[in-house]
């Protein structure tokens, strides 16, 4: 999966889109397991990247990886009662209206009005927070403030954050990363998580799942969600009904900008551990090295051996995410220090980092081929906390690049700016014609076959086709049709 | 007064002869049925997400008081003669005595906190049946009345041993024994009889969390991956997927 942020509008469509498939029942209503955050912001649960507060993720402890606080021996103590699970409060306790007090109201000299009421208590409630509640960066003072990656700054490079004249935010589109190494799956005492072994989704089965939360407390992007109408737990499924039959998962389909990719990638399962306990600073590229090639016969031969169908690695073979994460190396992984090897790489945005207003005129922060990325309004140390772990310099590789390739598509298309210029440009950034010209095609004029190269599923056989979704919706949802009762 | 006696007779039978085979054979039946037919019922039903503050000193005391207390019926009913032979020294009758008395109120004061909470927090009320309150009710009767005894029928650790297994083990031999427990103060007959309510209630409520504690857990490997396609065969020409 790629998402480029570059292309985000922020119109949350992929939210609502999954809302409406998958979140809309009892004990669901608070869960987005896709979510648009503001960044800089606290994002949704509050401060999720704070694992000094949510101890989510794996860690290196004397040279070993091991689950921060979700290990066995923690689990099995704390099994009673779960320090580290977020509380309803730490989302934010839904809500609807009551509207039918618009039309029962008795006459009066005031307007009636339809009070929130919590679709928790069904009580009236007012409304405190919500899970986009800083978008566009409303009430920064209160949560853009509170972000997490702001550590990373000085403090002069916060205050220059917040003025005024130099606000800058950009999107960011959260669904389940399905890593690689998932901490949930590892967290999980039932064992009701696993990875499926054709497409990697990340899954909770319902039946084995007994409500233990540990997944909760383990997953370091909050994206497994306790269901407290039915005491399980219950996460991003990445459609997998719409996967199995070629179609793009919701959020994907429905998104306006047209930033998400979908493709294979092939990986070598017996590394995971070993790439997983890199350095920090290496972890991108170890994470990188950790995907195979599918065009080397090599490797072709060895997913034969490994039931890999043709079909799949065919399909892996036209990837876009290949080429984003591992061709031109211009998508990376969010918070790859949690070490949970996310499969969701992202693009970053490139921030207005070509001037600044001095109160008269624009100014041109140029100096040399490039604008100094480390002048930018949005601070590279930034971006570099969020996709980098902490290595600006791969951040800067990927602005340097998408800059390159804007200069060198002006240069074809305007014309203003001279070809040899933005030649010299693209070689600095480690960028070919031929490559600046791919990613510009797979970037703006991509069709939706370019984007979502889904392989078959060969489960055409698999009774859930048969069935009608629609039939049992806001009630069972997919699956096993048994009546969702509490446990008396 | 013969016939008060026969009628005493009669409730001591169906308390004590009765009652333990069907509260066994109901426990046994309905947790069959309901895990293999309504697994999905099957959960810790936790409401710590909804009410996270006074959980913590509910939740954590009942469950580590009420498992000693629990691991220590159990001893007194697996080992008795090694139980006797332990307290046959009065410091170590008196070092188990207290530390089943401090687990008692461990459990005790987790149970107040549990109803309270459940009576004080609107979101935690809305997660509460009538089901949940009939357990409440009567493990607050099963903890009250086993505090009682520890307070006014010491030693039990001893007698439990000497008088109250061999009852247990003649209800498991399938021929009851009922003239050890008829004699017994009614302190403890209310505390066997609100026992076997909580054994025949069990499959019927939440308790059957009990049942589903992470076994393989501690021993499997830390991440899982399940296949659908037959990795082996998928590779054959011909091979078609198996129906489910």
């Amino acid at each position: 999966m790629v998402f480029h942020l570059d292309k985000c509008i922020g119109c949350h469509t992929c939210s609502i889109a999954c809302k409406n498939i998958w979140t809309d029942r009892k004990g669901t209503e608070y869960m987005w397991w896709n979510n648009v955050e503001t960044k800089p912001g606290t994002g949704y649960p509050t401060r999720w990247e704070d694992q000094d507060k949510y101890q989510g993720g794996w860690e290196k402890r004397n040279g070993k990886l091991g689950l921060r606080s979700t290990g066995k021996g923690r689990v099995v103590f704390n099994l009673f009662h779960n320090p580290h699970q977020p509380g309803l409060d730490d989302y934010y306790e839904p809500w609807t209206y009551k509207y039918e007090d618009l039309f029962n109201a008795p006459e009066g000299n005031d307007q009636p009005t339809a009070r929130p009421i919590s679709m928790v208590t069904g009580k009236h409630i007012d409304i405190e927070a919500g899970p986009n509640w800083d978008d566009d960066l409303s009430g920064s003072p209160v949560y853009a403030e509170n972000d997490p990656n702001l550590s990373a700054l000085s403090p002069e490079q916060r205050a220059q954050l917040s003025a005024i004249e130099r606000l800058v935010f950009f999107y960011f589109p959260r669904i389940c990363n399905h890593c690689l190494n998932p901490a949930c799956v590892a967290s999980c005492p039932s064992g009701a998580l696993y990875k499926r072994g054709e497409d990697g989704v990340v899954l909770i089965d319902q039946k084995r799942c007994r409500g233990w939360r540990s997944c909760v407390a383990a997953c370091p992007y909050k994206k497994s969600y306790y269901n407290w109408n039915t005491g399980k737990s219950e996460k991003c499924i990445l459609c997998f009904p719409r996967i199995e039959t070629g179609q793009a998962p919701a959020c994907f389909h429905s998104c306006v900008g047209r930033i998400r990719y979908l493709g294979v990638l092939l990986y070598d399962a017996d590394r995971i551990d070993e790439i997983a306990g890199r350095p920090d600073n290496e972890l991108v590229d170890a994470h990188r090295e950790l995907i195979v090639d599918p065009n080397d016969p090599a490797i072709i031969k060895a997913a034969r051996e490994n039931g890999i169908q043709d079909d799949v690695i065919r399909s892996a073979q036209k990837s876009p995410v290949y080429k984003f994460v591992k061709e031109w190396k211009i998508a990376l992984p969010p918070h790859i220090e949690f070490r949970t090897l996310p499969m969701l790489f992202y693009v970053p945005p490139m921030l207005p980092v070509m001037s600044s207003f001095d109160g008269k005129t624009v100014k041109n922060m140029t100096e040399g081929l490039f604008p100094d990325f480390d002048k930018a309004r949005a601070p590279i140390e930034y971006l570099g906390k969020l996709f980098g772990a902490g290595n600006n310099s791969k951040v800067r590789y990927v602005l340097k690049k998408q800059m390159a390739i804007r200069t060198y598509r002006r240069a074809v298309t305007v014309g203003d700016v001279e070809m040899e210029h933005a030649e010299h440009m693209l070689r600095e950034a480690d960028c070919t014609v031929a490559e600046a010209e791919a990613i510009y095609k797979l970037t703006s004029l991509c069709t939706f076959e370019d984007r979502f190269v889904i392989p078959p599923a060969h489960r055409e056989e698999a009774i859930e086709m048969t069935a009608d979704p629609l039939e049992y919706k806001q009630s069972v949802g997919f699956g096993f049709k048994e009546e969702v009762k509490r446990g008396l | 007064m013969a016939q008060n006696t026969n009628i005493l007779d009669y409730f001591n039978l169906f308390w004590f002869a009765v009652l333990p085979y069907v509260a066994l054979f109901t426990f046994l039946l309905v947790t069959i049925q309901r895990y293999t037919r309504r697994g999905f019922t099957y959960s810790s039903l936790s409401s710590q997400f909804l009410e996270n503050k006074i959980h913590f000193w509910g939740l954590v005391p009942f469950h580590y008081g009420i498992l000693t207390i629990l691991f220590g019926h159990l001893l007194g009913f697996l080992i008795p003669r090694q139980v006797l032979l332990w307290n046959s020294d009065p410091l170590r009758l008196h070092i188990l005595e207290v530390t089943a008395f401090i687990g008692g109120i461990f459990t005790l004061v987790g149970l107040v906190n549990i109803v309270i909470r459940r009576l004080v927090d609107p979101r935690a009320k809305v997660v509460t049946s009538t089901a949940d309150w009939v357990v409440l009710s009567i493990l607050l009767f099963q903890i009250g009345t086993g505090l009682f005894v520890a307070i006014f029928n010491s030693w039990g650790s001893s007698w439990f041993a000497a008088s109250i297994t061999p009852y247990f083990w003649s209800l498991l031999a399938f021929s009851p024994d009922i003239a050890f427990v008829t004699p017994m103060p009614m302190l403890v007959k209310l505390h066997i009889i609100s026992a076997y309510f909580l054994i025949l209630l069990f499959p019927f409520t939440r308790l059957v969390h009990v049942l589903v504690i992470p076994n393989p857990y501690l021993w499997r490997k830390p991440q899982l991956v399940r296949w659908y396609w037959d990795r082996k065969k998928i590779r054959t020409p011909g091979f078609k997927a198996k129906r489910k």
